[in-house]
């Protein structure tokens, strides 16, 4: 029973902008999901607001619609499209929300659109807690095991605090419905803490229920990945061993796969119980993942939840098994069963067969707690990490010590030299997960813990522990043998130990390492993931590296490039760097390379065995890169390796690539040199006669201090070689300059502190570009809506610029040209301006590919990354041209009047962090990048287009209500045409009264309310506080003040992020804000495809 | 012959194979040497079944998957009274084991019970080298047993081949024993009160096969695999099963004339692996060698009859010859493929359409693998109650 025939187009939804527990899996599954519905000939449109995905590259969906996903866009598209069917269960909780609603109000039904690969019966079930429970009775009855925690719903904080009474007192689970990844779940021990949990649960679930559980904390959990077919044939893609136990977020856990402590009678209960599971909840096709929890003393089995749909968790388990979850979810939603569906990895066997692993997968979490250093680092059951990285070995020790090592952070890597600190001291830190509590354990274990205690502090399976010690045992081997014979170091690595643990702890340089174990022929060979434990052949080059017997890398005729991909995703480089290699991937192969990807990060495309010739899975140290370059090198000709489009991970490597005499292409080693490198940098500006900023460099705060008087407060100030802003900072006076300083860890003689002359008030420019050496190709220009001093990843844009005329254009071109050249770029380079006056200052040029060029290439319909690839290795811009790959003529500068104008808009994760007080964290954008992910708005106009952006990321902007304005007092002039344009479209403004007055004197009437310091009023006047948490208000706008007074608005702006209420921290913001409402008004907001937008601006071009 | 790896876990060992190949690692279990066929498993979980299953007598078992002992050894896992591999190939044994249930290590267990092991050796490269060539003889060495390669090699070369081994006597029960039926509150029945009687012929029985019986309702009369038609139908049973077991088919002419007595007779039958294979012979199918078996936990077998794919568990290293595009015309009437193997469309399962006779080569009893196949058993029991044959019950 192949294919249906009574479906020809469907409609796919995306999960949108990347945030903490919605990442870049969704790409990853829904390109898939495209890729194969295309391929069975039906029309696929597509809608997600996310341009940095390459599931809305044009070529991926028939129609691919950039706009924002909500009901009301998606029914002007399907009211457009009319497709057959809509596939909801590939875009995360987004999607399946999005496609509840639509299902809810009559949408789907009033134009015929068949809901495909769930039914809403199915989604309620899974999704709802006491659905779910219902669900899990009746498996209870069926097959006599699996059970539900003891839980009570609540509506209310009555039903709340009763609850806890029904349960048996404290601690218990607070988990609010219809969240995800479990946003506002956590631990309650005590009352207080429940009223805080439990009342942000209420607010945040849509259907304002909470669901309390008795704790079970500290048990075995596990994860199952189960698919079904319409002609109920069930299997077990995977199943997922947490490392750390119950109480922190799967998403926040160390996992392994497959699972390591269960006999073969418990993994058997686990797997009857998740197959009775999703027939009981009628997952019809699909996928779907089911948490257990289990009792270590007893075996005891909780069904924890289950996710009717694609998860996080299937795109790892996906990497980890080599059986693409999301691809064949995409069939069977169309109607074929799983033993129709070929086994793309042995080619020969068919996907209706469980995966079986001879190797180990660790997933390790990637957190930014460092980037808000309010927030309480405890982990708990509301995920809070921003990306993963994933490791294969062939055994748990070597997997682990990959992962940490991919995680590509300072202390991720177990550490065995230096005095481990006190035992105690270090089992109760232990107590409280934490990013790096496994590090801790490994101290506690140096310090002399013995096994129990450790697992009396942390509950981490004795199995675990047990690794844990053999890691040390070995550590200790090597700390204590006279010379590194090969049988040990064999042994090292065979146990994960990389070149750099070696040499720390033999005292020795890493290459030095690298050298002895190289002499001694101790080198890895790359293993096949397979799905089958090499039952059967593997036609697909899926490698890992381990310290075995066997290579099974295969010699190849073609020369390859290797591409080095951007690692886990975390704030300043994530998806949008997967984005480029992935381009850069798909143009070389179209070259006639074979293209090998290195990357470690299981949620991207670029992991896909199918995005590049060959994958491996590997950290992108440099070790573990020359070791595939050395694999490389034998199998065939190598063409060159890639660094500059990953981000600055592959981009650090590229030195000492070179100098181990790899070939990199692209720009050179020495030209990334002089673009970081300040001194560098400033010789090529001065030779190109271009104005930088004043500054300096210091290793001091003496030399601070000197640059900074002699440049004048404020300055911005950051460490060297950084990205994302990490660490920058606009210091206003001497006494925080000392402060900075004083905090400041990574300054040292290699590494200064860069003071910058803070240029308020100037217009923030980004440009984008391709150099092959003789040519420039101006990729786009991009103007930022927030002044600078805001990090470009955390400001919306607009592209093409809108406040820019011709003048400033051809300004632009001819510096971005001169740095190009000055610097030697070949391939891309983003550049950042600052229009102060009219003077054009280059604040940093960056001799790679950015975060926006997915953002610009989809602007202006250019593949900006397949171009720069392509200029690596040798092509030019005029070939390109010819070529086709590149416009005849004109470039992403000279766009014709009525191209249409796009506007990225960053999505920030306040919600997802509390400080220890449990009260959220400042919503104040600064110059540290702070954003996890983006949205683009495309459309004829700027206001249209910002509104879209808006929808997008946080929700539709308002058209009409209650607008809270206080703005600091730089701000109060211009405040003053978009409050009176906000009361010209029917709004009641409110505003403290230093605001109200302004206004006043101005003529606009406001309403004065309380400030929060001054409490409610006699006559019980509400503050603004409250009023925004009785839902009373339905825009802010609040700019902070200066340094001090930022503090002042911070209760307004976090009740903002707890109500969802639209919060505007910049003039400019409200400026573009009040055009989106204007255009609002006037109505008849449009969708239109990329692929009609290209049309149109190919037209214009010709 | 043998002596603990324990304390002294850096013994080495060395595996030879029987076409040359060699590979170096550490004992593991019993310090010593051993022969036997080389195969691999690919199951993740149920390594303690899968060394207890009495079909993996004579064979040296390679675990595809590396961490194997991580649970330990407890006492109700176990598919038989004793460890039948004769050898073991692990890359990274547990040092710790952590479950609830375990009452000790499995280096102690295989030491325990004189099984020679490796570990740490390209256990992936052994595999493939299986895969390419096919299932072979293989020696593991370890401590005094270490000498130079060419005697090893010589020692392999001479040991015994599994094809044409007679080995179902070796493993199977001397006497015949009663496995009770259990009643719906899973209590014991007394012996003598079950609805319907099972007799049981043990070419290498799990202990799970009766057990999934005696969860049924059924009294499991389990008899040595020398019984005799007069043994079996002593017991006045309702059905007759022929169990799995190790060897060659090709060798097992008593059980295959039993089983024509049964089919003559038209009792119920059922039979699991080698039960198959018997009974394919005695339908007048041959069997033959598979190249390296199916060995695992995630086999794919669908169910001809109604189309459904089961994941299930796998060991048997021969199969039945029986066209898959046709009903068949046996001695006992038409016979057709009731299930087949989706990798690589080996025959699963035969079934008698005019006679109560059906049997599948997998493992429907799991222990280790998924419960998916357990449905066999219910099918076995209906064809019992709904088939009264004549004279069988007094």
């Amino acid at each position: 029973m192949p294919k249906r025939t009574d479906i020809q187009s469907v409609l796919v939804i995306g999960s949108g902008p990347i945030v903490i527990g919605q990442a870049a899996e969704f790409d990853y599954s829904g390109t898939q999901a495209c890729r194969v519905l295309k391929a069975e000939g039906l029309r696929v449109i597509l809608v997600n607001s996310n341009p940095a995905t390459i599931m809305t590259d044009p070529e991926i969906a028939d129609a691919t619609y950039v706009e924002p996903i909500t009901p009301e866009f998606v029914e002007k598209i399907i009211a457009k499209e009319r497709p057959d069917a809509l596939l909801p269960t590939l875009g995360g909780q987004t999607a399946l929300n999005t496609a509840i609603s639509l299902h809810g109000n009559g949408v789907l039904e009033k134009y015929g659109v068949e809901l495909i690969g769930a039914n809403v019966e199915a989604i309620n079930k899974g999704e709802d807690r006491d659905l779910f429970k219902e669900v899990v009775e009746a498996v209870n009855a069926k097959i006599g095991h699996g059970e539900s925690a003891r839980s009570v719903i609540c509506h209310s904080m009555d039903d709340v605090l009763k609850g806890v009474d029904e349960l048996g007192g404290y601690p218990v689970v607070v988990r609010p419905s219809f969240t995800m990844g479990g946003a506002g779940s956590g631990f309650a021990h005590n009352e207080d803490e429940l009223r805080r949990i439990a009342g942000q649960g209420l607010t945040l679930s849509p259907t304002t229920e909470v669901l309390l559980e008795e704790s079970i904390l500290g048990w075995k959990e596990y994860e199952l990945e189960l698919m079904r077919d319409k002609n109920d044939n069930v299997v077990v893609v995977c199943s997922i061993e947490n490392f750390d136990p119950m109480g922190v977020h799967t998403g926040d856990s160390i996992t392994v796969a497959p699972a390591m402590t269960l006999t073969d009678r418990e993994y058997q209960t686990l797997r009857d119980v998740g197959i009775a599971i999703i027939r009981e909840v009628g997952v019809d096709t699909g996928g779907c993942n089911i948490q257990f929890a289990v009792d270590p003393a007893d075996g005891r089995v909780i069904v924890i939840e289950m996710n009717p749909r694609v998860s996080r968790s299937s795109a790892l388990a996906s990497k980890a098994t080599g059986f693409p979850i999301a691809k064949i979810a995409a069939k069977l939603a169309v109607g074929y069963t799983l033993d129709e569906i070929p086994n793309d990895i042995t080619e020969k066997t068919p996907a209706s067969f469980e995966p079986t692993l001879d190797y180990v997968v660790v997933k390790a979490p990637r957190f930014a707690f460092e980037k808000f250093p309010q927030a309480d680092s405890t982990l708990t059951t509301t995920m809070k990490s921003v990306g993963e990285a994933m490791a294969i070995g062939r055994n748990f020790t070597e997997a682990l010590q990959k992962a940490l090592r991919s995680l590509e952070k300072k202390g991720s890597q177990f550490t065995f030299t230096g005095r481990p600190g006190d035992k105690y001291t270090l089992l109760r830190a232990a107590v409280r997960p934490t990013d790096g509590r496994i590090n801790t354990v490994m101290q506690a274990i140096r310090a002399g813990a013995t096994p129990q205690e450790v697992f009396d502090a942390t509950k981490i399976d004795p199995w675990f522990v047990d690794q844990l010690f053999l890691i040390k045992e070995i550590a200790d081997e090597l700390t204590a043998a006279e010379k590194l014979d090969p049988e040990l170091l064999a042994e090292a690595k065979r146990h994960g130990f990389s070149d750099a643990q070696i040499a720390e702890i033999r005292g020795l340089r890493e290459d030095v390492v690298r050298e002895v174990r190289h002499a001694l022929g101790v080198r890895p060979v790359y293993k096949t993931v397979d799905t089958c434990a090499a039952e059967f052949a593997a036609k697909t080059p899926y490698f890992y590296s381990s310290y075995d017997e066997e290579t099974e890398v295969a010699p190849r005729e073609k020369p390859a490039v290797i591409i080095l991909g951007s690692g886990p995703n975390r704030i300043g480089q994530g998806i949008e760097f997967d984005y480029s290699c992935v381009h850069a991937s798909f143009a070389l192969s179209d070259a006639g390379y074979e293209t090998v990807m290195v990357n470690c990060n299981p949620e991207t495309v670029s992991t896909d065995y199918d995005t590049s010739d060959r994958l491996y899975f590997e950290p992108l140290t440099l070790e573990d890169v020359l070791e595939i370059v050395h694999a490389e090198s034998l199998a065939g000709p190598i063409a060159g390796v890639v660094v500059q489009l990953g981000g600055q991970t592959p981009l650090g490597l590229s030195q000492a690539l070179k100098d181990n005499g790899v070939p990199v292409v692209g720009t050179s080693p020495e030209a990334i040199h002089a673009a970081e490198d300040r001194g560098a940098f400033g010789r090529v500006l001065a030779e190109a006669g271009l104005p930088a900023p004043k500054h300096g460099t210091a290793t001091t705060f003496a030399e601070a201090k000197a640059i900074a008087d002699e440049i004048g407060y404020p300055v911005l100030v950051r460490p060297s070689y950084v990205l994302g802003g990490r660490g920058m900072e606009i210091v206003y006076d001497e006494t925080r300059l000392s402060a900075y300083i004083e905090e400041s860890t990574e300054i040292s003689p290699s590494r200064p502190v860069l003071v910058d002359r803070f240029l308020d008030d100037a217009i923030e420019i980004d440009v984008d570009a391709l150099y092959d050496g003789h040519e420039l190709y101006l990729g786009g220009v991009m103007e930022h809506i927030e002044e600078a001093g805001i990090h470009s990843g955390d400001s919306a844009c607009a592209l093409p610029p809108i406040t820019l005329g011709g003048h400033d254009i051809k300004r632009l071109r001819a510096s971005t040209e001169a740095i190009a050249k000055g610097v030697g770029v070949r391939g891309l380079i983003n550049i950042q301006f600052a229009m102060a006056g009219d003077i054009l200052y280059v604040l940093e040029a960056n001799p790679r590919a950015s975060r926006t060029v997915p953002f610009t290439s989809k602007a202006t319909a250019v593949p900006l990354a397949k171009a720069a690839a392509r200029i690596s290795l040798g092509a030019t811009v005029a070939e390109l041209r010819a070529e086709g790959l590149l416009p005849a003529t004109g470039d992403g500068g000279e766009l014709p009047l009525d191209a249409p104008i796009s506007v990225k808009e960053a999505v920030m994760p306040w919600s997802r962090f509390r400080d220890i007080q449990g009260r959220g964290v400042d919503t104040v954008l600064g110059p540290e990048m702070r954003s996890t992910g983006e949205v683009m708005g495309i459309d004829t106009v700027f206001g249209t287009a910002y509104a879209k952006s808006q929808a997008g990321a946080y929700g539709p902007l308002p058209t009409k209500g209650r607008a809270f304005i206080s703005v600091a007092n730089r701000d109060k002039r211009s405040m003053i045409f978009p409050a009176r344009e906000l009361v010209a479209h029917g709004f009641e403004l409110l505003a403290t009264s230093g605001t109200a007055e302004v206004l006043k004197r101005n003529g606009i009437n406001a309403t004065v309310v309380r400030k929060q310091s001054e409490g409610e009023g006699p006559n019980g006047e509400k503050t603004i506080v409250q009023l925004i948490h009785d839902g009373q208000v339905d825009l802010i706008v609040n700019t902070p003040y200066g340094t001090g007074g930022r503090l002042d608005g911070y209760d307004i702006r976090t009740a903002a992020v707890a109500r969802s209420v639209p919060c505007l921290t910049t003039v400019q913001g409200l400026a573009a804000a009040v055009q989106g409402i204007d255009a609002l008004h006037h109505g008849g907001v449009g969708v239109r495809s990329l692929q009609e937008h290209a049309e149109r601006l190919t037209a214009a071009r010709d | 012959m043998t002596t603990s790896t324990r304390g002294a876990v850096k013994t080495p060992a060395v595996l030879v194979l029987e076409d040359g190949r060699i590979f170096r690692g550490r004992a593991y279990g019993a310090v010593g040497e051993t022969f036997g066929e080389a195969v691999f498993s690919t199951g993740m979980t149920g390594y303690q079944e899968t060394l207890t299953d009495p079909s993996y007598h004579r064979q040296v078992v390679v675990m595809t998957a590396p961490h194997v002992g991580n649970t330990g050894v407890n006492d109700e896992d176990p598919e038989s009274r004793r460890i039948w591999v004769s050898g073991y190939v692990v890359r990274d044994p547990a040092r710790v084991p952590s479950n609830w249930r375990s009452r000790r290590s499995l280096d102690e267990e295989l030491e325990r019970q004189g099984v020679v092991g490796i570990s740490g050796i390209d256990t992936r490269a052994l595999t493939r080298h299986l895969r390419e060539r096919g299932a072979m003889r293989v020696g593991i060495f370890s401590g005094d047993a270490v000498s130079g390669d060419a005697e090893l090699l010589a020692k392999v070369q001479d040991a015994p081949q599994m094809k044409g081994a007679n080995l179902s006597a070796e493993v199977a029960t001397k006497e015949t024993y009663v496995v009770p039926a259990l009643g719906p509150d899973g209590e014991t029945l007394p012996i003598g009160t079950a609805k319907l009687t099972v007799a049981a012929v043990d070419l290498g029985i799990k202990g799970m096969t009766p057990q999934r019986m005696a969860e049924r309702g059924i009294e499991v009369h389990v008899l040595p695999a020398t019984a005799t038609a007069d043994d079996v139908y002593a017991v006045n049973p309702d059905g007759v099963f022929f169990s799995n077991g190790p060897g060659d088919p090709a060798t097992a002419d008593g059980p295959v004339a039993l089983m024509r007595a049964v089919l003559e007779r038209g009792t119920p039958l059922f039979g699991i692996c080698f039960g198959n294979q018997i009974l394919g012979r005695a339908l007048g199918f041959g069997t033959y060698k598979l190249k390296y078996g199916h060995r695992g936990i995630n086999q794919p077998v669908q169910d001809r009859t109604t189309g459904k794919v089961e994941v299930t568990a796998h060991n048997h290293g021969f199969a039945v010859d029986a066209p898959l595009d046709r009903v068949s015309d046996t001695p006992y009437g038409r016979a057709e493929v009731s299930h087949v193997c989706l990798n690589d469309q080996v025959v699963e399962g035969l079934q008698l359409l005019d006679r109560p006779a059906f049997s599948v080569q997998y493992h429907p009893e799991a222990a280790a693998g998924p419960h998916d196949a357990a449905y066999l058993f219910d099918r076995f029991t209906s064809l019992m109650n709904t088939v009264p044959m004549e004279g069988q019950r007094a």
